[in-house]
């Protein structure tokens, strides 16, 4: 005896089976990427945060040349991590302007006399409302940003050994 | 050498589980009543070497974590020499590799079990099952010697072993997956039985016996299994929270569901052989459920806040094996269901209808969390992202769960078959009271959430109406199985206490604090002493030290800690707890929150007193606890029967051959 209600379970199966097997062929992004890649920086204008490095505005991203926006800050151990790979970077003359989240001006003249110091130019960001609206979510975080101010890559956490090549790629696709 | 043993035992058991498959199926070809199959003999013996050869694999791979052996691939990427030996060998099964070769062991070992124990059924109902069994093992040595090869070597060995990932140093997370596996093995047991008595047209008692205990343990081990990974979320992500409705955990309580439900449905099916295609039902659906949370764990076509290696062509391999499993599962039963001759009929009012109503409820929370879990999955295929989470499952949930537990009180009251409300209307009265007081007590207090509110009110009702089976029995001639049933059921009393406590209670502070400063929470005064950075083997964090002292007695230091991982980039926080008999605090350092007016840094301190909250998990534990004594009672009932009918066939023949109506044994020469 053949019942209509006693396949509906094997109907719902296959469509679920069906999915899934759609879904399985769809690329997959690892990292929930910031909605921001491809967007232009907004405009913003921090003071410096240290005496002997000036602050940052937007007009310093859309001078032409590709760089690093480089969010760190003094309490952040990763940051102590990742300081030989940024030096690492400058050295190959890359230009990275860094933005301190939520520092003192002595934190951070003591961890940049401490750990090195490869920025051109920091950032104070007191209340992080840049790293927000560029849709960072943590310290440290590194963006790719071409000579008009657009987004082009973000890294999340801190800056390993063999991200260093991987960046620089990115900067010189950045260029293009 | 230890490595290619593994190797080849691993193939033989593929073998062996192919002619388990080939001789119980050509066993089936024979007709009922005819002579037994000459193939039909085969089918046990290989379920029993397969399950040696299995487990002499997985001691293989054991003994190759044990040893750090750096020339195998899977020890060299997982393991490293420095670990400690206890995480060497649970490092053994904390890969995608080592995890299915469990699965396999512990599958095979039950086949084994199975086929050697089992001798109840019919023949034709066992070759049937081992037949399946065969079916099922086959998928998975084809997973493993295919895409997932554990013994696999390396050209060149390793110098030294990468695995030294601490977060995956942890003996909770070594005993969790395990206990998981262990469970869904049992279900695919009870599915092999399951779909062996529907091919032969088996269903009926005597079959829902030899199937109870391994749904039993299966369930046992399940309800462990989340219980342990409760506690491991809630201590571990820093959140607060001993739930979050994650796929990860929906996976794990999904399986649950259909075996809680499975469970009540075979005790019916047993005593009074009624609800016999729900049962057949309930085992494929809590076997496809433990597949399908395998496949969205480990397929990554969902993402989750816990971190697992993911590889899409495994998750197509494991999709096949599902469409294989289920859809050819599902299509016999649509096909046999309608033979299986109705059971026994009841009254809406009896054990039997509290029972049914149950399992609906169950199928229907089932049927909420299994469409939250898989709605993003359908929204993504139209390129939406969504997240789907308590607002949705807490109501929808619910919804249903709370005419299961006003049920679940009465039910155990009522006689099978057939019932009158009247007769049990003193202890409705008295159960109505208890709730109705607790909700009034609580509203009087002050102003609660409705759903913890309730869910006060019903876990006191529940723990009365639990220990009213019991009334007016003498306790030493309570049946084993039923003193299972009242610490189950009290046990769902206590774990909903504990939940509604924390829901209604729970008492949350967030303040930026600096070293010297001091914060009262419901009671407790906590201070923060000092926060300093401290670093481990791929680490750093911030420790903050906390001086908590309740109501000016002496303090107790906490140390929670917020920790940076190096590789993998990853943050967790460490949070610290203070376990009283009334609850726990809660406490987990934020980042630094900026500078203080008076120029001290500040810091984020989260503080939560959660009252009772440890309740939930002793109901975890009690609920398991039920589920070992009811095993055991029906073991052993099952055992004193058996003998009882052995001795009474030895008896009868004796009374025959005195008789004179046998012939008598001729003496030996």
């Amino acid at each position: 005896m053949l019942r209509a209600a006693y396949f509906i379970p094997l109907v719902l199966f296959g469509l679920f089976a069906v999915l899934a097997g759609f879904m399985l062929t769809q690329p997959k992004d690892e990292f929930v990427e910031s909605a921001m890649v491809g967007k232009p920086l907004p405009p913003f204008d921090l003071r410096a945060a240290t005496g002997d490095r000036p602050g940052v505005s937007l007009a310093h991203f859309t001078d032409g040349e590709p760089k690093l926006l480089n969010i760190w800050a003094s309490w952040c151990l990763p940051c102590i991590a990742e300081a030989p790979q940024l030096e690492a970077l400058d050295e190959a003359g890359v230009e990275i302007i860094g933005v301190a989240i939520r520092d003192r001006p002595d934190a951070v003249a003591a961890f940049l006399a401490r750990h090195g110091n490869p920025y051109s130019r920091i950032g104070a960001d007191d209340l992080s409302e840049i790293q927000l609206e560029i849709g960072s979510s943590g310290v440290p975080e590194t963006f790719v940003i071409d000579g008009e101010g657009i987004i082009r890559y973000q890294h999340i956490g801190d800056i390993r050994p063999d991200d260093v090549p991987m960046l620089l790629e990115k900067l010189e696709e950045a260029r293009s | 050498m230890i490595a290619e043993i593994g190797h080849a035992a691993l193939w033989l058991a593929a073998a062996l589980a192919v002619l388990q498959l080939v001789a119980g199926a050509l066993a089936l070809r024979t007709p009922e009543g005819a002579a037994p199959s000459p193939y039909a003999m085969y089918a046990r013996p290989a379920a029993a070497v397969q399950a040696f050869l299995a487990v002499i694999a997985f001691g293989a791979l054991l003994y190759a974590f044990a040893i750090t052996d750096l020339s195998v691939k899977l020890v060299a990427t997982n393991s490293h020499s420095m670990k400690p030996f206890i995480y060497k060998l649970t490092g053994t099964w904390g890969n995608h590799e080592g995890s299915m070769l469990l699965w396999v062991a512990v599958l095979a070992l039950s086949g084994g079990l199975l086929a050697l124990a089992e001798r109840r059924l019919p023949e034709r109902t066992m070759s049937a099952t081992l037949a399946v069994q065969g079916f099922v093992a086959i998928g998975f040595y084809i997973f493993l010697l295919w895409s997932s090869n554990p013994f696999e070597r390396l050209p060149v060995p390793a110098l030294e072993g990468v695995g030294l990932n601490p977060l995956l140093q942890d003996i909770g997370l070594a005993v969790h997956p395990p206990t998981l596996y262990v469970g869904y093995v049992g279900l695919s047991v009870a599915f092999s039985l399951a779909m062996g008595a529907l091919i032969t047209r088996e269903v009926n008692p005597n079959f829902a016996r030899v199937m109870r205990p391994w749904v039993l343990g299966a369930w046992v081990f399940l309800t462990l299994g989340i219980t342990a990974g409760s506690y491991w979320a809630y201590y571990e992500l820093g959140w607060g929270g001993w739930w979050f409705w994650d796929p990860v955990e929906n996976a794990s309580l999904m399986p649950w569901l259909a075996a809680t439900a499975l469970l009540h449905s075979v005790s019916v099916l047993a005593a009074r052989d009624a609800l016999r295609t729900w049962t057949i039902m309930l085992g494929v659906v809590a076997f496809s459920m433990s597949m399908l949370g395998t496949f969205l764990v480990r397929s990554g076509v969902l993402t989750s806040v816990h971190a697992f290696a993911v590889d899409p062509e495994r998750g197509t391999l494991l999709l096949v094996l599902l469409a294989l499993y289920i859809g050819g599962s599902l299509t016999i039963f649509a096909m046999r269901a309608g033979d299986i001759a109705e059971g026994k009929r009841f009254t809406a009012t009896s054990r039997e209808g509290a029972l049914v109503f149950n399992n609906v409820m169950l199928s229907a929370i089932l049927a909420i969390v299994l469409l939250g879990t898989l709605y993003p999955l359908l929204t993504e295929a139209f390129d939406v992202r969504v997240s789907v989470g308590p607002p949705y499952f807490n109501p929808a949930g619910a919804i249903f769960a709370i005419p299961m537990f006003l049920v679940m009180a009465v039910g155990p009251l009522l006689r099978w078959k057939d019932d009158s409300p009247a007769r049990i209307q003193p202890e409705l009265a008295v159960l109505g009271a208890i709730g109705l007081l607790i909700v009034a007590g609580v509203v009087f207090l002050g102003n609660y959430p409705l759903l913890p509110v309730l869910g006060l009110a019903l876990a006191g009702a529940l723990a009365i109406a639990a220990l009213l089976p019991l009334r007016g029995r003498k306790l030493s001639r309570v049946p084993t199985a039923t003193w299972g049933m009242v610490i189950a059921h009290f046990g769902v009393a206590v774990a909903l206490f504990g939940m509604a406590c924390e829901g209604a209670f729970t008492q949350e502070k967030l303040a930026a604090v600096a070293p010297g400063g001091s914060e009262e929470i419901a009671g407790w005064t906590v201070a923060l002493e000092s926060v300093d950075p401290v670093a481990g083997p791929n680490w750093t964090a911030i420790e903050a030290r906390l001086a908590v002292s309740r109501d000016g007695s002496e303090p107790t230091m906490l140390d929670p800690q917020a920790r940076n991982f190096w590789a993998p980039a990853q943050a967790t926080s460490e949070s610290a707890l203070l376990t009283r008999w009334d609850g726990q605090l809660y406490a987990v350092i934020g980042d630094a929150a900026g500078i203080g007016p008076d120029g001290e840094q500040r810091w984020q301190l989260r503080l939560w007193w959660k009252p009772f909250v440890t309740f939930i998990w002793y109901g975890g534990m009690l609920i398991a606890l039920g589920g070992i004594i009811s095993i055991f009672g029906r073991v052993t009932v099952d055992v004193k029967q058996r003998k009882a009918a052995r001795v009474r066939a030895e008896r009868a023949e004796d009374e025959a051959l005195l008789a004179g109506k046998a012939p008598l044994p001729e003496p030996a020469e």
